[in-house]
């Protein structure tokens, strides 16, 4: 793939790749440390016919968001954990409709108001379940500057194809990094869009919610003469709503399924000296440019250790983890949080004897203190 | 010849969950009738609903239809419009789901003055959730939620809008369903956010405790509280105290829409026209 050496903060490269995949619409509200992802696409979009509107609060961020992309619109919305939370219910909408978009949080301290400005990852838990009810969630996690740009073309393109919302999570270490990255070319992320599915039959054989039990809805642009039906409620094949019981069971099993039947599309993970290691990291985001430190000195020290970075955070790379942690004894899991993704590793792995590093007070965890955790307990 | 229906209905949608006697069917023929004298096509036009009975509205017509979350369809159908500004939009709602839960959205797609139309069917109660207290149920009537009284003071929707800046306000009642009709098309064709409020009866969750058993009850009473604009306006402050105007309230052809706006906005980052300073606006603040 061509590629291009670009200086830029995450949150800025987050924007660009938008516009680069195809993005038309944006809808938001100010909220730091994610503000900067409108500033600039609000410059971008309207130079190539696209639509940025600073709207009147998180929530109708995300409504018009969903209102563009269910014209036919690829749409992005940008927040943090604050703005999450209010937009919740709309992205449970976005669920049950099957319509896609996608959403960055660049995540900073909480509950609450938290620490606006500064760094957590306090907000792993809440991507995976944002709003009420039964859904698979998709989310991506960018580890360096260069993936705030792949990461985010990369959930354009699943939210078309698995028809939902993706999330991206950023940092605010990350998204306001600044720096050299490399990141593929536009016209070779251009190349690379896949658009949503559409059908082209005649209008009366189109029923957009009718599909295989482990695939999502097709559903054709708004005003292109097939005329059906968005709702939040259980629905039927054309949309309406229904409380017919088979029609509902087989909807939400499907939403579930149409993630879970194709976890291998959405695996990704970063093996960094993985090879002979004997002690195994498991850090995402930001957290993982201090863990890749923490490791080269540690080897310098003679400590085997290595990273394994989840990248798609949910579904989370279960398989893959197990496998390491079956051979490997000394597992620790860091993260700014108090072990959101660590009971995830549990789970995955089965083993309750995983350990963690955890930083809640809105710095960043320096390789320094990795290094000390790794030597106190292994 | 009848005016045939059919056309712009989803007939296997039939019957309605309104009750018996309920205004929202008449709206919904006044609306369809209205579309069908505006020369465009079906698939031209989306319908946005909300939540409660007027939510229903989009799932009967044959248009493209949304059904969102409560509160929200201004917000759904600006990201809408603006993603397709050459089609028509139209918003329903009632008065808790546009007043209440959505007043914030309602308010600000009146201020953007962007090219919508809003529909809000005013029956002054949460109807489809059996009783509660909105924000136009008059003062002292019982709902389940105050039945020592409703305190609570009242929004009256088209002052609401004037001030917030939709450049078409107009009021009308179900009790005259061609006249709707006829108000329904010009809010339709103004270019701006036109808000059209509809009172409409709920002898069923708004009569049932308040002396208006029946759907005649409650429409007499609807009648006994509006009055022509031009009456109302030959008024005294203190006759007008207990009434409400009927007819267009507001129509401002000359106002900034905002898809327009957001157009210049595309060109200024073409490079085809300068910056937008404030010397391109006769009112600035």
């Amino acid at each position: 793939m061509a590629t291009r050496e670009v200086i830029s903060t995450g949150n800025e490269l987050a924007a660009i790749a938008a516009v680069d995949a195809g993005c038309k619409f944006f809808g938001g509200y100010p909220l730091t440390p994610s503000s900067e992802v409108m500033h600039v696409i609000s410059d971008l979009l309207p130079k190539i016919g696209g639509t940025a509107i600073q709207m009147e609060d998180e929530i109708a961020g995300i409504c018009c968001v969903i209102g563009a992309a269910m014209a036919g619109d690829r749409a992005l919305t940008a927040t943090s954990g604050p703005g999450v939370s209010l937009k919740a219910e709309n992205l449970g909408l976005a669920q049950m409709a099957e319509v896609p978009l996608v959403l960055i949080n660049v995540m900073r301290g909480g509950p609450s108001t938290g620490l606006p400005t500064r760094v957590s990852q306090g907000d792993v838990l809440q991507a995976k379940n944002p709003s009420h009810g039964d859904y698979k969630s998709i989310t991506l996690c960018a580890g360096s500057l260069a993936e705030c740009y792949t990461e985010t073309v990369r959930a354009f393109n699943l939210a078309d194809r698995f028809m939902q919302p993706v999330i991206v999570l950023l940092d605010e270490t990350i998204g306001h990094m600044h720096g050299k990255a490399v990141i593929p070319t536009a016209q070779a992320v251009e190349a690379g869009i896949v658009p949503r599915k559409s059908f082209d039959g005649p209008a009366e054989e189109y029923f957009p919610y009718e599909c295989e039990a482990d695939e999502p809805a097709v559903l054709n642009q708004m005003f292109t003469g097939y005329r059906y039906h968005f709702t939040g409620l259980h629905h039927d094949k054309n949309g309406f709503p229904t409380e017919e019981i088979e029609t509902c069971r087989k909807l939400i099993q499907r939403l579930e399924d149409k993630v879970a039947m194709h976890e291998d599309e959405l695996e990704s993970y970063e093996e960094f000296m993985m090879d002979d290691a004997d002690v195994m990291l498991v850090a995402y985001g930001s957290v993982s440019l201090a863990a890749k430190e923490t490791i080269r000195n540690l080897r310098a020290e003679g400590i085997k250790a290595g990273l394994f970075r989840p990248i798609t955070l949910w579904p989370s790379p279960a398989k893959k983890m197990k496998e390491y942690t079956d051979k490997i004894k000394n597992v620790l899991v860091v993260e700014l949080n108090i072990g959101q993704y660590h009971s995830e590793v549990q789970r995955a792995t089965a083993r309750l004897d995983i350990d963690g590093l955890f930083k809640v007070n809105g710095r960043a965890i320096s390789p320094n203190e990795i290094a000390a955790k790794v030597k106190e307990l292994y | 010849m009848a005016f045939n229906y059919d056309k712009y209905l989803r007939l296997e949608k039939m019957p309605t969950l309104w009750c018996w006697g309920c205004g929202d069917g008449v709206i919904l023929k006044a609306f369809v009738r209205a579309i069908a004298k505006m020369d465009i096509k079906q698939d031209d036009v989306c319908v946005v609903s909300g939540i409660g009975c007027s939510g229903r509205f989009s799932s009967y017509v044959d248009f493209n239809t949304v059904h969102t979350t409560h509160g929200r369809t201004v917000a759904y159908a600006t990201g809408i419009k603006l993603a397709r500004p050459d089609k028509l939009v139209i918003c329903v709602a009632g008065d808790g789901d546009a007043l209440a839960i959505g007043g914030n959205h309602t308010i600000h797609g009146c201020r953007r003055n962007i090219d919508l139309t809003m529909i809000i069917i005013n029956n002054f109660i949460y109807g489809l959730t059996n009783s509660q207290t909105s924000p136009t149920t008059p003062k002292g009537m019982w709902t389940v939620s105050q039945k020592a009284g409703n305190i609570d003071p009242t929004f009256n929707t088209c002052n609401l809008a004037i001030a917030a800046g939709a450049s078409f306000v107009a009021r009308e009642t179900m009790l005259e369903p061609k006249k709707l009709e006829k108000v329904l098309i010009k809010a339709m064709k103004h270019k701006g956010f036109s808000m059209m409020e509809v009172l409409s009866n709920c002898h069923i969750n708004l009569g049932r405790k308040n002396k208006m058993l029946s759907a005649m009850a409650n429409l007499e009473w609807i009648d006994s509280i509006t009055v022509s604009k031009k009456k109302y306006d030959a008024m005294s402050e203190e006759e007008q105290l207990n009434l409400l105007p009927l007819g267009v309230l507001k129509e401002d052809t000359e106002a900034d829409e905002y898809c327009d706006m957001y157009a210049e906005i595309q060109k200024v980052h073409q490079g085809q026209r300068a910056k937008i300073t404030q010397d391109d606006f006769a009112k600035k603040i």
